[in-house]
Formats: C-alpha cells, sequence, structure tokens
C-alpha cells in the first residue's frame, strides 16, 4: 500500500489550510457563491438538498485500517451515523455544515485522506480494480500507475478548469471491474508481443443524458509514456472542448463529434511535440512507487485450508456466502472477500459507524489491514487466509454485512435519488430496496445468477442506468415519480448501452416488472447464459410482451 | 491606470501598468506602450513593431497562441485573456508559450483574474497579473506560494515532488 511520505502530508495540510482561509473569506462576505463554488467543489463540497455534503476522495479505491477508523468517526461525529461509497469508489457524507469542513479536512489529513478534486470541472480520483495486487488475473498492478496518475494530476496546474469533469480509469484484467469504457478515458494494461508493458487507451465513454462507449485511439501506449499521452488527451480537450453548454462539455461529445479518428490524430500530433524527459516520469519514481505496492505479510499456506472445508460444508449460510462472496487469490491458502454493502432493507452503499469500525477490525485481524472499495458500492477484504473465512463471516454477519448477494439481482447500483440529491427528479433507493426485497429468497436469486440492476434517480446518470444488465432511470412526469427500464447494457469488458424496454412505470409497477423480466430470463436461457446474455440472443420483445402484457 | 503585479522568483510587487490596451477599430494614441488583439498584430503587425513603442498581443481563449510563434521574439509581452475565471483555455496557453514556443517575455492575465487562482497561474508561467478583485501584491503572494511542494513538472520550473532529495 502506498504511503504518504512527508511531502504528501505537507502538501494535504497546505491543501487544508487553504480550504480553512478560503472559507473563512466565504463567511465573512469577501468571496460570492459564484467565485467560491468551484473551490468548495475541488474540495469535495456540494450544496445538497437538505446540507452540504462531503464526498471524500479514496484513491483507486485503496483504504487502510486507520483511514476506515477515521471515515467511522466522521461518520459519528460530524454526520448522522453513516457515510455513502459511491460508484466512483470514493465516500459521501450527506449531513455537513460548511463550517466543519475545514475541520474534518484537517481530520482525514491526519490519516492522509482528502477530498481533493472529488468534484468541478478537473481530473477526478482514478477509478482502479478493486482487486489489484490479489488477483492472479492481472497483467501488472494498476495501483502503481493509478497512484502516478494520482500525483500528476493533483492540483495540475494547466487542467484545473477543464471544459466539465474528467475520470480516468485503470483495468489490467481481461474481466473488468473498473467500469474503464465508459470513463472519458479507460486505460487497459496489455502486454506487448516483447513482453513490454503497456496500455490500449479508449477515450470518450461516459454516461449522463447522453452516453457513449470509449473508443480505441491507441492500440498500445508504452507504459512508461503514461503521462505525456495522458498530457496530450487533456490538452486537445482543454483547447477543444465546448465550453458553451455544459451538456455538451464532455470529452465524449467532442470524440463523437470530431470522430475518434481525428481525435487520436490531433492527440497524436500533439504528443510528438510533447518533451517527453520533462513530461514522463522518471523509472526511479516508478520503481519507487511500485516498491510501495509490494504486499508484505502474506504467508506461506498449503492450497486447500481443511478446517475451512469442513466448515464450509457444514455450515450452509457459510456455504453460500462463500459460493456468491469470495474468490481465487494470486496466493496459495488466500481468498478475495466481497463484502455486499446490499442488505435487502438497507440504502445501496451505505454504511454506519459500527459498520465501518468493524471492517476496520476484521480487516486489521484477517486481510493484513488492507480495503478497498469497488465501484458496485460494496467493500472487499482482499488478503483473507481461507483459514480464517469462518471467522470473518461471523464477524461481518454480526454486524450485518454479509449478505451473500455480490453480482446477483439485490446488488443493486443506485445514486442517492430524490431523498438526498437536489439534481434528482425521483426516488432511487426505495426503488432499490423494494427490487431486493422481491428477491430476499437467497435460492432463487442464486437460481437467476448475475444480474446487474443499476438505478439513476434522474438523467445525470449517477446509478450508472445506461449500463445495468436493467436499468432504472427516475424521471418526472407532471409532477410524478416514473421509471424508464433499460436492457441490455454493460459496463464490463462486454461494455454496451441498454435500450428502453417500453413506456415509463409507476414506483409500485418497476418491481414486478424485474421480476417478470427474470421470469422470461429462466424460461428461456439455455446452458450457463447470463441474463445479459440470454437478452443479447432473443432481443427485446419477449421481454417487453411480459412486462406490458396488461397494457393490450 | 491599472494596477499590475509583477510576480518573480522574489515575490509579487505592485507595479504601474505602463500599456494600454487598443481596441481593434481605434487609432493607436502617440508614444504609449500598447496591447493589440491577434488579428491586429497580424494585419499591421510591421507598422505597429516598427513605431518605436513596445507592443504586447492579447490571445483570447479560442485564439492559437502558436500563430504568434514568429512575432515572438519581438514582443515586449503576451497578455492571455480570461473571460471568466473558470475557462481555463488560457493555462494552455501560457504552458505553450513558456515550453514550446520558448516566450521569455513577459505573461499577463487579463480579465476575471481572481486571487483563488493564482497559484494555477503563476505555476503556467504567467508573470503579470491585472486583479480584478482588488488584490493586494502580498495577498497575491500568499495565494500563489500556498503549497511546499508540487507534484508535477511545469512551466514555472518548480522541482517536482518526485524530484526533491526528501522523496521517501
Amino acid at each position: 500500500m502506498y504511503r504518504y511520505d512527508a511531502i504528501d502530508k505537507e502538501f494535504l495540510s497546505d491543501r487544508s489550510n487553504e480550504f480553512r482561509h478560503q472559507v473563512s473569506r466565504r463567511l465573512a462576505g469577501e468571496l460570492s457563491e459564484d467565485q467560491f463554488k468551484p473551490l468548495r467543489l475541488m474540495n469535495g463540497l456540494y450544496l445538497q438538498l437538505h446540507a452540504y455534503m462531503l464526498r471524500v476522495c479514496i484513491p483507486y479505491g485503496t483504504l487502510n485500517v486507520a483511514q476506515v477508523r477515521r471515515l467511522a468517526w466522521i461518520a459519528r461525529t460530524y454526520d448522522k451515523g453513516y457515510g455513502h461509497f459511491t460508484t466512483r469508489q470514493n465516500i459521501q457524507f450527506h449531513w455537513i455544515k460548511l463550517r466543519d469542513a475545514p475541520d474534518i479536512l484537517d481530520a482525514l489529513a491526519e490519516v492522509d485522506l482528502h477530498a481533493i478534486q472529488t468534484s468541478g470541472n478537473c481530473i477526478r480520483n482514478t477509478t482502479s480494480d478493486p482487486r489489484a495486487g490479489a488477483t492472479a488475473e492481472e497483467i501488472d498492478d494498476p495501483r502503481v500507475w493509478s497512484e502516478a496518475i494520482r500525483q500528476w494530476s493533483t492540483l495540475h496546474p494547466e487542467f484545473s478548469y477543464l471544459p466539465r469533469k474528467f475520470k480516468i480509469a485503470v483495468t489490467a484484467s481481461a474481466k473488468d471491474r473498473t467500469a474503464a469504457r465508459v470513463h472519458d478515458i479507460g486505460l487497459a494494461l496489455r502486454r506487448g508481443r516483447d513482453g513490454t508493458l503497456g496500455f490500449e487507451v479508449m477515450v470518450g465513454g461516459g454516461m449522463g443524458r447522453t452516453p457513449f462507449i470509449g473508443q480505441t485511439i491507441k492500440e498500445f501506449l508504452p507504459a512508461t509514456r503514461l503521462l505525456s499521452y495522458l498530457e496530450a488527451v487533456l490538452r486537445v480537450y482543454n483547447r477543444a472542448g465546448r465550453r458553451d453548454n455544459i451538456y455538451k462539455a464532455r470529452i465524449k461529445i467532442l470524440v463523437s463529434s470530431l470522430g475518434a479518428e481525428e481525435f487520436g490524430r490531433q492527440v497524436q500530433e500533439e504528443w510528438a511535440q510533447i518533451d517527453a524527459a520533462r513530461a514522463d516520469l522518471p523509472d526511479t519514481e516508478l520503481a519507487r512507487i511500485r516498491a510501495a505496492f509490494i504486499q508484505p505479510g502474506l504467508e506461506v499456506l498449503p492450497a486447500v485450508s481443511d478446517s475451512y472445508e469442513a466448515a464450509r460444508a457444514a455450515n450452509r449460510a457459510l456455504g453460500r456466502f462463500v459460493r456468491n462472496n469470495v474468490s481465487a487469490h494470486k496466493t496459495p491458502g488466500y481468498a478475495i472477500v466481497d463484502v455486499s454493502l446490499k442488505a435487502h432493507d438497507a440504502t445501496p452503499g451505505d454504511a454506519n459507524f459500527d459498520q465501518l469500525e468493524a471492517i476496520a477490525d476484521l480487516a486489521e485481524r484477517f486481510s493484513l489491514g488492507d480495503i478497498r472499495v469497488t465501484h458496485e458500492q460494496n467493500l472487499v477484504l482482499p488478503h483473507v487466509k481461507q483459514s480464517d473465512l469462518p471467522a470473518l463471516f461471523e464477524g461481518l454477519a454480526a454486524v450485518g454485512l454479509a449478505t451473500p448477494n455480490i453480482n446477483l439481482v439485490s446488488d443493486i447500483i443506485a445514486c442517492p435519488g430524490l431523498d438526498y440529491c437536489a439534481l434528482a427528479n425521483a426516488r432511487a433507493i426505495p426503488v432499490a430496496q423494494s427490487i431486493a426485497q422481491r428477491f430476499v429468497d437467497a435460492d432463487r436469486a442464486e437460481l437467476v445468477g448475475e444480474l446487474k440492476i443499476k438505478i439513476s434517480g434522474c438523467i445525470n446518470a449517477c446509478g450508472h442506468h445506461h449500463v445495468g444488465h436493467i436499468g432504472i432511470l427516475g424521471v418526472d412526469k407532471k409532477g410524478e415519480e416514473y421509471y424508464q427500464l433499460t436492457l441490455g447494457g454493460s459496463g464490463a469488458e462486454d461494455a454496451s448501452i441498454g435500450k428502453i424496454l417500453g413506456p415509463g412505470l409507476n414506483a409500485d409497477q418497476v418491481a414486478p416488472a424485474v421480476d417478470r423480466l427474470v421470469e422470461v430470463y429462466l424460461a428461456e436461457r439455455q446452458g450457463e447464459e447470463r441474463f445479459l446474455d440470454t437478452y443479447r440472443r432473443i432481443g427485446m420483445t419477449p421481454f417487453k410482451e411480459a412486462v406490458y402484457v396488461d397494457a393490450h | 491606470m491599472s494596477t499590475l503585479i509583477k510576480y518573480t522568483a522574489n515575490g509579487a510587487t505592485e507595479i504601474e501598468n505602463a500599456f494600454v490596451f487598443v481596441v481593434d477599430d481605434e487609432a493607436v494614441p502617440q508614444g504609449a506602450d500598447i496591447i493589440v488583439s491577434l488579428s491586429r498584430i497580424k494585419a499591421d503587425g510591421e507598422a505597429l513593431l516598427a513605431s518605436g513603442v513596445r507592443v504586447g498581443v492579447q490571445i483570447e481563449p479560442a485564439e492559437a497562441v502558436e500563430d504568434l510563434a514568429e512575432l515572438l521574439p519581438r514582443l515586449a509581452l503576451v497578455a492571455v485573456a480570461f473571460p471568466k475565471f473558470r475557462d481555463g483555455r488560457a493555462y494552455t496557453s501560457a504552458t505553450l508559450l513558456r515550453q514550446r514556443l520558448g516566450f521569455n517575455g513577459e505573461v499577463r492575465a487579463v480579465g476575471d483574474v481572481l486571487r483563488e487562482q493564482a497559484y494555477v497561474m503563476t505555476r503556467c508561467g504567467i508573470d503579470a497579473f491585472v486583479p480584478a478583485d482588488g488584490s493586494s501584491a502580498a495577498e497575491w503572494s500568499r495565494a500563489a506560494g500556498h503549497f511546499r511542494h508540487v507534484y508535477q513538472a511545469a512551466a514555472d520550473g518548480r522541482t517536482p515532488a518526485f524530484s526533491e532529495p526528501g522523496r521517501r
């Protein structure tokens, strides 16, 4: 895990002092709200329906024990006792007072956390694989490159006032757990024929009101040239991106209007003029960062733990948890554990301070002090000994965190929606809960298998509905909340944008409609097909007929 | 005349702004140092540069600073315009002036120029400011120098964190 040295710590302290000064100028009336807004946004502070919301950065989704404990303390001290993990691996506190914000930032800085660039028209937190450093699938550790990007993008002087926000993802496995193809830049690590490391560079993906899948503009960028190439992409975008209409200001609109080929050509032309010796990170620095991610403490263990095998055979609940939430680790005798924040009666992504404290304790005992956040609003304990799995399961169950539903129908992504957000047209959380309740039968949920439902309370698509196998979009129709369903989206390596099923449904009709969609799938599926595969094979019609049968 | 803040390695000082911005369809005042638009310097450049006064050019966000390449050795300054402080295109213009076009003269920020952006402006190589918020040189200097460390190499030549001797 990357550890902040004196330089990183002094930087955070300077940032915190700067913001304290800006808040005092705002409270004294020396700054207008218009002038203050981008400053508070670049420190993660939004004005929402009821209060300020503070979005704390979790760099590429990686936390240590002290950081989780501090987040728990903030939840208890400054919020109503909980935090909300987001689809970008960050955490939000929804009940913050402006005057407390500088103190909170100081408290965060003490454990090397901050809220820098979690909002605003700048380069945001880099998304990465929550299984980094633990999965045998990866070509290289994506955290090395994510940390290089974190440093490069932090208060980047040229790219702090972009046309619009800018999000980068780094994925390193064939299975994409970062939604790279719906980021402004998706970077997929590749090995060249000669064994050298590089990136496939995809640009112009994104959601919002005009969703696009990112397009490849470079098949193989030598990894050591990453920062100069990013500089070229950002410079072309900063100059040519639209600034007259915020809905057309994302890079996806520029790439779409120029065409990916022409955009790529402009980037190439710009890149050729950049002095690599200045722009690219020196090998010594890359080596320093890489060394920080070497995982100490992994023991040499037998590939199979007999006590664990016996326990999972004897305990049905543990067996189910293992089937759904536990994956192979690259080191024999270890496992990767997904911790679901999607209990059936919970708000997707929420964790209260008891749960955060428990996660910190369990990570300290069982996961080498390492905790990850997923873009699907769950947590991961990446380095758990198989022999510790029964005890970990009991510990998670004690605080309601052992829900065995990873990737299943109730593992729903939802934005905060109209319950919190000033932009929302409709509620998202109660709809997620009504669907989860409908699939509370765990055997049936397992029978259905992987099914990704994603819910957004408005067209800004924070709940990623465009890339849900089933997407649900809340809309306002003459003062009433309606929900538009889409089918066939995916944010993974097989990325696609979902298509609209039919007329909008009211809130009570959504869960029954999902039920009918699932029944069609179960009747039609062949072999090992997921819901998404069946939909792609048979098309929209059977699903549409099932949902709207009463309308005929 | 408006206040001008000059920023050097030794800090910020307030000086009198000797330059007059001349709108395109206005006549050039006799004997005054002037700033003109890119289109005017393209049209009348030789005459203006031969007139014996110091000449600067103002670059608007949508204009390509590369168009000035050949004229740069003869210009006293380049003004980069911020019609709104949120418009970040001038940061690229300033960066390219310093890093790519090798301009060593004054790069001046004009328009909606606020102390809160002092840090990014100076890092992009802007070394003169006409503040729109009444900032004093001392306030500007404090805002620009707030961070003891920087993470990336930029036009101001500051040593990035990764090259600092204390990096661990």
